[in-house]
């Protein structure tokens, strides 16, 4: 045991002073390493990047938040099935509550309305276009992850009046009010005047396809006052346990069934979403972009570990001598094989360390640059990929370290 | 002298340290067999100093790396210190190559990036002995061949002689059984050959067995007993005359 702690210490030393003889060559073997751990870990971050996005985007839905709309948020492949489907209605809001009220032990907690369009928003001289206008009511903030930033939502009583009142995002907050609060002060949507109570805290986007900061959300009377017309609507439902969704789905569309009317034999004519179905649609596009992604960056650092094994015959066509010499002098096959396969792995840590360095300081820059662009360095891509570094080095100098640990020392030492 | 039979050899030696019986060695060289040992037996006892000589092609270098447990023999046995090397693996070798045999090669064969010192302790590193005590017997062994000042010159540093001289240090470092050495003049001027030959000289007097392996006349009348090969056979096996100091130093 000793003996071979010996021997690795021994083989470290001969890895170092090899690296540092051959300077030139050692560093361009590595920077065969270095791209490669650069494309893996960059892909990494991206990925890791999209992942957390997408995890982000998932928690603003809500995972106790289930959804009544027209359309499955699943893809569909029989779409003529669905076009013909009745709309959401708000008032099934109403409908459900009351039902979840006589119901008990219920796995529902309450039914929120929601309809919107997309309109712009003015103040003075300042206007967003393509604001998100939400209409829903008090209860909209329990299905919801939003908090206010600054003032307050509108309570209960706003809600069933429909005053003329509005929570705007935090990206109109920042267009109509650069420099000062908009708390109090008066907005102008479709020629309406609302009076903000509020603002939220940033958000981000969805998926990077829209912004939940963009948005305006006021009570529903007030948005069917002024713009019941070409809105979509549909109902969100909070529910209890969220371990027993598939309960509350359950429920939900029976009461669902109930609102509509259905007789027993006709499908549902409506569709009950969670957040899953939207992780059951893009999960496999995601996985596949991950999957090519890592095998091409992949490829170049298969391209380097080439690199290191073609170098590592190299070394040991060039040390025949020294092989047979230390074979003479007592050195084991086994202690061949360790010293050239520590000189490949040292060569692969080597250009993972410094590979790893430059992405990280990519990620840096690229994150300075382009705050929004998905991207994630972590502990455990560190890890992981140091784990490939020796990986390759083991696996890239294995074959030229066990024809070395082969040779005949006779051979050897007669070899010039 | 008489031929090597124990029963009427007068001359003071210890245990056996090599014994081989009549082993052979077949070479395939693309469509023949080269036979190049056909039969030798040799028996080498503790503190002899012993020339092999012969012509190329004779199997000297053959039996030499036999001797040296580089190689196995195709047939017959070998005994070292009672140890059947004949059947052993490569590990095996490896180990008695190590703890049994201290090698001197023509060409030095030292590693050119290393120390006196780091070349020295190589050896030992094999054996699996701790750094500090590595290090302080691969500084005596400098010392005894007289390179107490050299131990961190790295080989280029070095001439000749003095590279050779590491190299009897890293074959005496492990206190090996026996010293084989392989023409260890060979790439050296004829004065620093003559140091080496004082050196190997006062190494056997000092009750180390010696294994000279050459084909220069001059260089094997320093040994006590010279084994000549040809063909594959032992052609003879000669003793000098004893020196009266030669009783001195291996009386028990």
């Amino acid at each position: 045991m000793r003996r071979f702690l010996y021997e690795i210490s021994e083989s470290w030393k001969i890895a170092a002073s090899q690296m540092r003889s051959n300077l030139t060559r050692s560093t361009l073997t590595a920077l065969g390493v270095i791209i490669g751990i650069v494309a893996v870990t960059l892909m990494g971050t991206a990925i890791n990047g999209i992942q957390t996005g997408f995890d982000k985007s998932m928690a603003v839905l809500g995972d106790d938040v289930i959804y009544v709309t027209q359309w499955p948020w699943a893809r569909v492949n029989d779409w003529w099935n669905y076009r013909d489907r009745k709309k959401i209605k708000t008032e099934y809001a109403e409908q459900l509550n009351r039902m979840i009220a006589a119901t008990p032990n219920s796995n529902l907690i309450v039914a929120v309305p929601a309809s919107s369009l997309l309109r712009s928003v003015k103040y003075a001289e300042n206007e967003a276009s393509n604001i998100f206008v939400l209409g829903t009511t008090s209860d909209y903030i329990l299905t919801s992850t939003v908090d206010c930033k600054e003032g307050r939502f509108f309570n209960e009583l706003e809600s069933r009046d429909g005053s003329n009142v509005c929570v705007i995002g935090y990206d109109v907050a920042d267009a109509l009010f650069p420099n000062s609060s908009p708390v109090g002060k008066l907005v102008l949507i479709n020629g309406q005047q609302f009076r903000v109570l509020g603002v939220n805290s940033r958000q981000g986007t969805f998926l990077g396809l829209f912004s939940w900061d963009s948005m305006v959300v006021m009570p529903l009377p007030a948005f069917n006052k002024y713009f019941s017309a070409k809105s979509e609507s549909d109902v969100r439902v909070k529910i209890k346990d969220k371990t027993k969704l598939a309960e509350a789905k359950d429920e939900l569309t029976g009461l669902m069934r109930r609102v509509r009317g259905l007789p027993p034999e006709k499908k549902d004519d409506f569709s009950i979403n969670e957040q899953q179905a939207f992780k059951s649609t893009l999960d496999p596009v995601k996985n596949s972009i991950a999957i090519a992604g890592l095998f091409i960056t992949g490829l170049s650092l298969f391209v380097g570990a080439i690199g290191i094994m073609n170098i590592t015959f190299v070394s040991v066509k060039e040390r025949t001598k020294e092989i047979g010499t230390r074979k003479a002098l007592g050195a084991r096959r086994r202690t061949i094989l360790l010293q050239f396969l520590i000189e490949s792995t040292a060569l692969c840590l080597l250009g993972g360390l410094i590979g790893l360095t430059v992405s990280y300081l990519m990620c840096l820059s690229i994150a300075a640059a382009l705050p929004d662009f998905p991207i994630r360095f972590s502990v455990g891509l560190v890890i992981t990929s140091m784990l490939v570094s020796v990986m390759t080095g083991l696996a890239s100098g294995f074959a030229p370290a066990w024809s070395a640990s082969r040779l005949d020392p006779v051979t050897a030492l007669r070899y010039e | 002298m008489d031929k090597f039979d124990d029963s009427l050899d007068i001359r003071p030696h210890g245990a056996v340290v090599i014994e081989i019986e009549n082993i052979t060695k077949r070479y395939i060289m693309g469509q023949e067999t080269v036979h190049a040992l056909r039969g030798v037996s040799l028996r080498i006892h503790r503190n002899e100093y012993i020339a092999i000589m012969g012509p190329s092609g004779s199997g000297k270098s053959t039996l030499m790396n036999m001797l040296g447990c580089l190689d196995t023999p195709t047939s017959g046995r070998y005994f070292f210190n009672g140890k059947n090397v004949a059947e052993m693996n490569d590990d095996e070798l490896a180990e008695i190559r190590n703890r049994e045999i201290g090698f001197v090669f023509q060409t030095f064969n030292l590693l050119p990036r290393s120390t006196s010192l780091r070349n020295v302790e190589l050896p030992l590193i094999y054996a699996g002995i701790d750094p500090e005590t590595r290090e302080e017997m691969a500084a005596r062994a400098l010392c005894e061949v007289g390179l107490g000042d050299r131990m961190g010159h790295k080989p280029n540093e070095l001439s000749g002689g003095q590279r050779q001289r590491v190299a009897i240090a890293r074959a005496l470092v492990n206190n090996p059984s026996i010293i084989l050495a392989d023409e260890p003049t060979g790439n050296l001027d004829s004065k620093t050959g003559g140091e080496i030959m004082a050196l190997m000289e006062a190494l056997y007097r000092q009750g180390h067995t010696i294994i000279l392996v050459t084909h220069e006349a001059d260089i094997a009348h320093h040994a006590r007993r010279t084994v000549h090969l040809r063909d594959g056979l032992i052609e003879s096996d000669d003793y000098l005359p004893l020196m009266e100091s030669d009783f001195a130093i291996s009386s028990p």
